[in-house]
């Protein structure tokens, strides 16, 4: 089959020399295509030989396309172009890889959450709720109950304190960076070590934050502050970057008339350079919550785990959105019947996902909405 | 006259604003400072207090620590099992993430280019939770045909040593997740390096008659090396240190060869597995463990940032 492929656009058409010049060592349009109408076919039928199933279909289609196409293509058009094409495919290829397992994410939250998404999930915590509640439910004899309602109100106060904590930290330590410091030495030593703390991973934070207040008040100290100290450490960097990144592109055209008016540095800074900024500086921290607002780790060793509402972030544990998807896969309220609790982690995953989401999309539309008014990069 | 009382008026209003604050002035800068320190403050912190509740263990005889043999033969199958699992992370996602960013600076036409990159950046904001969630219940069980056939075809390499898991629960399977998880760090940063690229040089590359890979070949890649290679190490790093997929998604044992049997542990997921009822010595231990992944990553992502502030010195770029 591939050989008629190649053997085509050698004969030239008879319509003139001219033509056949310029259309000597093209592939012609139908070559491409061609190649991966057989691909599909053939892999469908190497699939059935083996055992047919889409994913193995998909994946000899795709292995025989390269391989086909290329060849195809160096014979036509010699090797270098075969050599670019390959690529050009293997280029497509991996997005593909890439998005599939983003859809398969999306479709399975959105499949398996939407059902156990209601009311009762909502506004009611896993208060009183017990395997035999669940066996009840499966058995048909009453609703699902149970639900994230404290696990959301933990989500809600422990990002609270978090972000009360890593914003002015965050945004004094890049005002110092971006005005003060100039290339000094500490300054340098800040960057580098806010970039190296970007990589902690987010389980050590949990362990610090639950070391640091185990030495001040005793072993396995857990309530829902301890967890806002781990996240801390996690959203501060976040807080850092992106504000200094906003800070460096106020224009220092501003700075200077400020300061040429005989304004206080002080001055400038909280109420020319700040203000310019504020938009780049607000989506920032909006993306760094959305960052920690999806932290398990540091929670789990830090926050401990709740099935009743604790509105207290000074006492007593707490539970938050993802901790609460982790222990009802894991550990389901009724080990011989878990679809209940499977049903109410989907729920809470789709919960969770649409709070990231919408912080993103908040952090991007504040930031296009007030873009700095510069001509800045 | 006249216009020397009205700039009389501004010129006041400028001047209560300058002396609102010689005090100002230094306790904003004092307060700016003490920010930055704090940070340094809070970095050796970790390590510190890590240190001191991670002493009881270093300290304790060797049968009282898990497994009975001393601190170290409890740490290094861990070690092995978290290297081993971000190791088949970067393996799948470098080429990946590379040719995706490939996709969106030099493929996709400008239309499609950002899109695309929200949707990449989309999938870093998805939570680790609901990737372990996802890889234990979709992707775990769907990998059970191709375990099988390895264990069947490839079960001579040791990697692929049978009997196969049933469930999927696998090292392998965990490390297919955290592949997808780190795929948007070296896709983002491969990105921006790729489109630093000189212009001039991809039109002289061009204009010379290479074809789009070659130019590639010869101008992108040599110039976004050292950007690659520090977004492959910062990858490592966050690898390295995911909990959750890997807790969700294997089925923990002891340390073996094989990566399609349940078996292997992670440094991250045996501590947040166990910590939540561990006490005592056992507390002590889990936040040593702890204190040994907070060194290796500190490690990998010193050596990144070191490659990326040397490349910024070189490049011009920023």
């Amino acid at each position: 089959m591939f050989n008629t492929a190649s053997s085509a656009p050698v004969a030239t058409p008879s319509s003139g020399a001219r033509k056949a010049r310029l259309t000597s060592n093209q592939r012609p349009k139908w070559l491409v295509p061609a190649v991966g109408v057989a691909s599909i076919v053939v892999g469908a039928a190497l699939s059935a030989l083996v055992g047919f199933n889409v994913a193995l279909w998909a994946v000899f289609a795709a292995v025989l396309f390269l391989v086909a196409a290329t060849l195809a293509v160096s014979l036509v058009e010699g090797p270098r172009n075969g050599a670019d094409s390959l690529v050009t495919y293997l280029v497509y290829t991996a997005f593909v890889l890439a998005v599939v397992p983003l859809i398969s994410v999306i479709w399975t939250v959105l499949a398996n959450g939407l059902p156990g998404l209601n009311a009762n999930l909502l506004l009611t915590s896993m208060n009183g709720v017990t395997g035999a509640t669940d066996n009840a439910a499966v058995a048909g004899e009453a609703p699902v109950l149970g639900g994230a309602y404290h696990a959301i109100v933990g989500t809600v106060s422990i990002t609270f304190w978090a972000t009360l904590m890593s914003v002015p930290i965050g945004l004094l330590t890049a005002i110092y960076l971006v005005e003060y410091s100039k290339g000094a030495w500490l300054g340098r030593s800040i960057t580098f070590f806010v970039d190296v703390m970007t990589g902690i991973p987010s389980i050590v934070a949990g362990l610090f934050a639950a070391a640091l207040f185990g030495l001040l008040f005793g072993p396995s100290t857990r309530f829902g502050f301890v967890a806002a100290v781990a996240l801390t450490v996690l959203m501060i960097p976040t807080v850092v970057k992106n504000t200094e990144e906003m800070l460096k592109i106020v224009p220092n055209e501003l700075r200077e008339a400020s300061y040429a008016l005989g304004v206080r540095k002080w001055r400038t800074i909280t109420k020319v350079v700040i203000p310019t900024a504020i938009s780049g500086i607000a989506s920032g921290v909006t993306l760094a919550i959305a960052r920690v607002i999806g932290e398990t780790a540091p929670l789990l060793v830090t926050a401990g785990f709740a099935t009743s509402i604790n509105w207290n972030s000074f006492s007593g544990w707490m539970t938050t959105l993802p901790t609460y998807i982790y222990y009802q896969i894991l550990t389901p309220t009724s080990p011989t019947n878990p679809d209940p609790s499977l049903q109410r982690a989907w729920a809470a995953a789709l919960i969770l996902i649409v709070i990231v989401m919408l912080l993103n999309l908040i952090a991007r539309l504040v930031a296009r909405a007030f873009a700095p008014k510069t001509a800045g990069r | 006259m006249s216009t020397t009382v009205t700039t009389k008026e501004p010129a006041s209003g400028i001047r209560r604003a300058a002396a609102g604050g010689q005090a100002g002035d230094s306790v904003f800068s004092a307060l700016s400072l003490g920010a930055g320190v704090l940070i340094l403050a809070v970095l050796a912190a970790v390590a510190v207090f890590l240190s001191l509740q991670a002493l009881p263990t270093f300290r304790a005889p060797a049968e009282e620590i898990s497994g009975g043999a001393g601190f170290f033969s409890y740490i290094w199958p861990l070690v092995i099992g978290t290297v081993v699992a971000a190791l088949i992370a970067l393996v799948i996602a470098t080429p990946l993430g590379i040719l995706v960013a490939l996709y969106i600076s030099h493929y996709a036409p400008a239309r499609i280019a950002k899109p695309v990159g929200y949707i990449i950046d989309l999938l870093a904001a998805i939570p680790s939770v609901v990737y372990g969630a996802w890889g234990t219940t979709v992707l775990a069980s769907s990998l059970v045909p191709f375990y099988t056939w390895a264990a069947e075809h490839l079960g001579f390499i040791p990697i692929f040593s049978g009997p196969a898991s049933q469930t999927g629960k696998t090292m392998f399977t965990a490390g297919i997740v955290l592949a997808i998880m780190v795929l948007p760090i070296i896709t983002a940063m491969s990105r921006e390096i790729f489109i630093q690229t000189p212009k001039l040089h991809e039109e002289a590359a061009l204009a010379l008659g290479a074809t789009r890979w070659e130019m590639i070949r010869m101008t992108v890649l040599p110039f976004a090396r050292p950007g690659i290679i520090s977004s492959v190490m910062l990858a490592l790093g966050r690898a390295l240190g995911e909990t959750m997929a890997v807790a969700l998604v294997l089925s923990s044992g002891p340390l073996m060869a094989s990566l399609i049997q349940s078996g292997n542990q992670t440094i991250a997921a045996e501590i947040a597995l166990n910590f939540p009822e561990a006490y005592g010595l056992r507390l002590s231990e889990l936040i040593a463990a702890g204190l040994i992944l907070f060194l290796i990553t500190l490690v990998v992502n010193m050596i990144a940032r070191a490659i990326i502030a040397r490349y910024k010195e070189f490049s011009g770029a920023n």
